[in-house]
This record gives C-alpha cells, sequence and structure tokens, in this order.
C-alpha cells in the first residue's frame, strides 16, 4: 500500500447524510472479479442527474469528498472504496462513518477524516461559494485546511492511531500479522476440540 | 468485576493483545460467498500465500444466483463469471464449496445455523454486514470487507479494536402477530442507523429470551441496520434444542463438553455496559418503513410522517428526499399504500419458520389482482422442507412464485429485481434507493405484513383480512426441521 502523509486537492461538496454503500455503489456493479475497474459504477444512480455534484465542472476532478454524516452504512462491499479510489478520491471528510466502511478505507489506503459536524457545514458553504477550492489534509498533523480569508476552515479531524500509523507507513496488514505466526500457532493448540470443522 | 458474554468470547480468541495495537482475534469460521472473495483469493495469489485454515472456511452461492432454471447454466455472463471464479478458487485453495444445485447450497447466514456449524462462543466472520445474524447463538459474528477476507484466509485471524459494549433489554411479551421483525424495526426506528455504531450489542430480557432461533436470527440479522458491530443473545435450551443432532453439532463427550461451555456464556451480574436501552415488548404493533433507510419507520396503524415534525435539519431533508424517492406523501395512512410486489426471503425472514407463517396466513386465500408474489426459500434445506409441508403448492393456488433458494430480490444481483417507481411489500433488511432495482421503492416490512398485503394489494396485516365464512381446508402437516 502506498504511505499517506498529506494530500491537497479539489473539494466535492456531497450535501446528503446516510449515504449507504449501495448509493456509492449498488449491487448490479458489483460482479467484476478484478480489483478495479469499479468508477463506473460510483453513486450510479445520482449520475444520471446533470445537476447531480460529480457531474459539474470543476467538482469533477475533486479529490476530497466532503459527506454529511453517516457515510458508508451498510453492505461490507470494499468495492465501495475501490470505486471511490478508482474516480480518483483520496480522503473522505464526514462526522460519522460506517463501521466496516471506515475499516476497509484504512485497509485499502482511503483516508476517512471524521471532523464535527459544524466543520462539515462550513467546507459545504466554502466549496459551493468558492468551487474548486482545494483542501489540504496533513495526516501527521491531522489537521484539514481550506481557503482563505473569512469563510477560510482550518481544523482537527479523528482517525484512530493504528490506522493512522499504517497508513503513514504504507503497511500490508497480512505481513504485519504474519509477524506473529508463532503466537498464532500456539493459540491453535489451545482451541478446544469440540469446535467444528467444515473439512 | 463480572464480563459480558461479548467481553467473554471476546477474550477467548485473543491471540495476542499489545498496548497501542488492535487486539490480534482468533477466527473460528470464515463463510465465504461468491461477490466479496474474488479479489482476496486473486491477492493470496499474488503474494504467493496458502488459505491457512480451509478447515475452518466455508463457501457458497447465494448472492447473484438465479432462482429461476437454476439448473440451468447461468444466462447472465458477468454473474457465470463471479461463480465460476468462486468454484475455481475453492478448487485450488481447498475450500469447501456448497455450490448451486448442492443440497446445502443456500444464503451463507442460512446454511452456518442450519448445518449447526454455527455454534455459541465461536467467532465468525464473512464478506457480509449481514453476519450479525448468527449471533442469535451467542457467538461474536460480524461483516467484514475484501482486505479482511484476504487476511482471515492467510492468518485465520483479524486485528480489531476492542469495541464498546451495549445492552437492549427488551421487556414484557410481544402482542399476537407482533414479530421478531416488528420488535427490531422498532427498535432501529428508535435508535437511529447510527445508535449503535462503535458497539457489539447484547439483546436480553423476557421478550428475547422468548423467542424462536429463528426469531433472534431475524433481531441480530439487523444488528448492522442500526450501526452496530454485532448482535449477540445469550445461549440458553432454546440454542442447545436447535443445535442438537444438526450435521456439524458436535456429539458425545463433545457435546456435553460443548454444552458445559456454552451455559458459561451469560453476562456476568456485576458486569458492566457502556450503554443499555429498554424496550417495552408489550407495546409493539406491526411496524413498517415508509422512507429510504431502516430507521425511516413507523407503526402500521400510523401515516407517512411529516418532514416537517423533525427536530433536526438533517432529519427533515433526509425524509423530504425519502419521501420524493418514495413517491409518498405526508399524512397518508401506511394502510393505503398500494405495492406491486411482495417478497418473502432474504437473510433475514427466509428460514422455514417464515414459510410457514406465509403459507398460514395465504392458505385458501388468493393474491390481490396485480401484485406478484415472490417466496424465495434461503436455502436448499428450506425449500425441500417447504415442500415435503405442500407450502409451495399453498403459494402457487394463491398466485404466487415459488423460486430456487439465494439472496433473490433483497438486493437484487440476480434478474429478480424490481423496475423503477415499482413499489415492494419486503421481508428482507434494507429499504435503500434503489436496493432492489433501480428506482425500486421498498417497504420493510414482517412476514405476517408481508403475506397479508399479498392478499389486500396494499400495507396490510393478518387482522385486516376478510374473515373465512366457511372452514378453510386444512393445515398440511406440521413437521420439525
Amino acid at each position: 500500500m502506498e504511505a499517506f502523509t498529506t494530500h491537497t486537492g479539489v473539494g466535492v461538496p456531497l450535501r446528503r447524510s446516510n449515504v449507504d454503500t449501495d448509493q456509492i455503489i449498488p449491487a448490479v456493479y458489483l460482479k467484476r472479479v478484478t480489483r478495479t475497474g469499479f468508477e463506473d459504477g460510483l453513486f450510479a444512480a445520482w449520475r444520471n442527474d446533470p445537476s447531480f455534484v460529480l457531474n459539474q465542472k470543476p467538482y469533477d476532478v475533486g479529490t476530497v469528498l466532503v459527506a454529511g454524516p453517516d457515510f458508508g452504512t451498510g453492505s461490507s462491499r470494499e468495492h465501495a472504496v475501490w470505486a471511490l479510489q478508482d474516480h480518483g478520491f483520496k480522503v473522505v471528510i464526514s462526522p460519522r462513518f460506517g463501521d466496516i466502511f471506515r475499516g476497509n478505507s484504512g485497509k485499502a489506503g482511503l483516508l476517512t477524516a471524521q471532523v464535527d459536524d459544524k466543520v462539515v457545514l462550513r467546507l459545504w458553504d466554502l466549496l459551493e461559494t468558492e468551487p474548486g477550492t482545494t483542501i489540504t489534509v496533513d495526516l501527521t498533523e491531522r489537521t484539514v485546511r481550506a481557503g482563505d480569508g473569512p469563510g477560510a476552515v482550518e481544523d482537527s479531524f479523528d482517525i484512530d492511531d493504528y490506522t493512522r500509523w499504517r497508513l503513514l507507513e504504507g503497511l500490508d496488514d497480512i505481513s504485519l500479522t504474519l509477524a506473529h505466526e508463532p503466537a498464532i500457532a500456539a493459540y491453535e493448540q489451545r482451541r478446544p476440540t469440540f469446535k467444528p470443522v467444515t473439512a | 468485576m463480572g464480563r459480558t458474554l461479548a467481553e467473554k468470547v471476546w477474550d477467548e480468541h485473543v491471540v495476542r493483545s499489545t498496548e497501542g495495537e488492535p487486539d490480534l482475534l482468533y477466527i473460528d469460521l470464515h463463510l465465504i460467498h461468491e461477490v466479496t472473495s474474488p479479489q482476496a483469493f486473486d491477492g493470496l495469489r499474488l503474494a504467493g500465500r496458502q488459505v491457512r485454515r480451509p478447515d475452518l472456511t466455508l463457501a457458497t452461492e447465494d448472492h447473484n444466483v438465479p432462482t429461476l432454471d437454476w439448473d440451468q447454466p447461468i444466462k447472465d455472463p458477468v454473474s457465470r463469471t463471479q461463480v465460476e471464479t468462486l468454484r475455481r478458487n475453492a478448487e485450488e485453495f481447498g475450500v469447501r464449496l456448497h455450490p448451486l444445485g448442492d443440497l446445502d447450497q443456500g444464503i451463507v447466514h442460512i446454511i452456518g445455523p442450519q448445518l449447526g456449524l454455527t455454534q455459541p462462543g465461536m467467532t465468525i466472520v464473512c464478506g457480509d454486514s449481514h453476519t450479525s445474524t448468527h449471533g442469535a447463538f451467542g457467538a461474536l459474528a460480524f461483516g467484514i470487507g475484501t482486505s479482511e477476507v484476504e487476511h482471515v484466509l492467510a492468518t485465520q485471524t483479524l486485528p480489531q479494536a476492542r469495541p464498546r459494549t451495549m445492552a437492549v433489554t427488551v421487556t414484557g411479551e410481544l402482542p399476537d402477530g407482533v414479530t421478531a421483525k416488528d420488535l427490531v424495526l422498532t427498535l432501529i426506528a428508535h435508535t437511529g442507523t447510527g445508535g449503535g455504531q462503535g458497539y457489539v450489542v447484547e439483546y436480553r430480557g423476557p421478550a428475547i429470551e422468548a423467542l424462536s432461533m429463528e426469531g433472534r436470527m431475524t433481531v441480530c440479522n439487523m444488528s448492522i441496520e442500526w450501526g452496530a458491530k454485532a448482535g449477540l443473545v445469550a445461549p440458553d435450551e432454546t440454542t442447545f434444542t436447535y443445535l442438537e443432532g444438526r450435521p456439524e453439532a458436535p456429539e458425545g463427550a463433545d457435546w456435553d463438553a460443548a454444552v458445559a461451555y456454552w451455559k458459561t456464556l451469560v453476562t456476568d451480574d456485576d458486569a458492566e455496559f457502556d450503554k443499555e436501552i429498554e424496550l417495552d415488548a408489550s407495546t409493539m404493533t406491526p411496524f413498517v418503513t415508509w422512507g429510504t433507510n431502516p430507521g425511516q419507520g413507523v407503526p402500521l396503524s400510523a401515516s407517512v410522517p411529516d418532514p416537517d415534525g423533525y427536530e433536526h435539519e438533517s432529519d427533515r431533508v433526509g425524509a423530504r428526499k425519502a419521501l420524493e424517492y418514495m413517491g409518498l406523501e405526508a399524512g397518508t395512512p401506511m394502510r393505503d399504500i398500494k405495492v406491486d410486489t411482495v417478497f418473502v426471503g432474504s437473510c433475514t425472514n427466509g428460514r422455514i419458520e417464515d414459510l410457514r407463517a406465509a403459507a398460514e396466513i395465504v392458505r385458501g386465500r388468493s393474491v390481490a389482482d396485480g401484485i406478484r408474489l415472490l417466496v424465495v426459500p434461503g436455502s436448499v434445506r428450506v425449500r425441500l422442507q417447504a415442500e415435503d409441508e405442500g407450502l409451495d403448492v399453498i403459494f402457487k393456488e394463491a398466485g404466487g412464485e415459488w423460486r430456487g433458494a439465494g439472496c433473490s430480490m433483497c438486493l437484487g444481483m440476480n434478474p429478480d429485481q424490481l423496475a423503477p417507481q415499482e413499489r415492494s411489500a419486503s421481508t428482507s433488511n434494507r429499504n435503500f434507493e434503489g436496493r432492489q432495482g433501480k428506482g425500486g421503492r421498498t417497504h420493510l416490512v414482517s412476514v405476517p405484513v408481508a403475506a397479508a398485503t399479498a392478499i389486500r394489494g396494499t400495507l396490510s396485516s393478518p387482522v385486516d383480512l376478510e374473515p373465512f365464512e366457511t372452514p378453510r381446508p386444512s393445515a398440511p402437516q406440521d413437521r420439525t426441521f
């Protein structure tokens, strides 16, 4: 996984709450067996609407998505993360994320920055008043910064220490775990024999 | 201080625990299906890794499989590729697979319990958010993403941050005609879709203890719909009776050892939960959703709510968008809403008990003109059991469609979909925009409400049905499954 330290890109205001993963990518787009190519399914139902934010310039080249609370709830599909990444998103900012989506993002290298509700409201206003405004997300300092002047936004975001460290170092989870193989083998030795097996 | 049930199961599975890092948890059972696994197997191949414990792994085909002509090659080439990829991966990595056509094929969360593989005190994961279903047995079961599927395949473990714990205590007794589904829909409307975020929930109290295993599975299944990581019910005699004699349940001395252990899986009297909620089952009624998330629900006897009545601006905006999508007007009585399709099935309500309940209401009646009733058993064994009991005939004589096993219209990955603006009453778990087909409008309901709605054509409960003037033909013989 590529290491993530800081990212600056055009912010996209998604004025919606409860954006579940069925909205991010509907199930009919989940049939690929590859890890890429999911861009065509991203927000598929809304993309038909010319006024949808991602159909507007300059938001169409945005890389930092700013969404309302409960982003990524529902289905466990990691395809939601891949679709966002395939489109070019590096960061999603929201006051609250679905647990599985947040976990998946951390594994795949998409940064989920959890901020206060008010920060999202201010970012939405700024991005809509001044389309094309870039947002800088600094994972080392855990800050988001956008704009200058009276509407400027600078605030901190939350992310758990372990995910932050892994993203900063670009570490692969499986390798980290396999370093503890003796502990896994020792655990297997003491598992009760009545536990079921499939083989 | 004592521990909660969830904490006991967690502690039992910690392989490694270090300050500042998530615990490394051992996984007792890894369930796999065709949609969220191909990229995980591909990752293993690229890294030259094996499946560490194929003997703790089970695969089936459920999400995209057709429920008609299921004995023929799958017509949709993309779905076929996905299923064939799973078959190749299962073969290459030595994973047991129950493919389409196999007697044990079915929705992954139906077949685990049915086989007796789902047992108290286990850790169970699957690349599917409704894995919480297995919590009904006192297992710690949760959905994971594809990267985590790969992680479990390679290591049989998962790094997991210790979640907070919550108790949902349901006192009293559910009134007649009110089901586990109504209970959980009432709960979600109360908490909102994010109310459980970060928590492992234990459902407890007399109303939960009184539920059958099927009912407990329905409740635990929908834990994710209010954001909870997992939902558990402490195992008891109901659990042990359900499990005894199932193909993969322990036998003889192992059974005795297992039951002795399972009986310790209760929350200690002096344990503390991080949060507690209490609900009274005796006040509950048939409950249905009007909006586009499972928290947007009201009693069937109520009306579509007025968005302006919500306290928070974001709720008002959400409600307005939902009503627009659903094509509904505030103030319309829920019972006046006409549907086009009724779907009975899914990992929420696709078990034999559900089909029996639906058949009992439909028996001797006819589906309303212009209504499509789709009955999709959760597994092949459920289908065969239902056919053995003559339930299929009841549905077909009433004008319903009887299908093969799978996830079907719950998520519309196969041909079973709603057309744009088509409206369903569905026993499934999600009413998200487009969930059952692009532009489709979903009302989540219990099995009795679904069956009564199919007869009347508008959202209804069995009390709305005309009584029979002459006695109905006798019920098919009830057999245990």
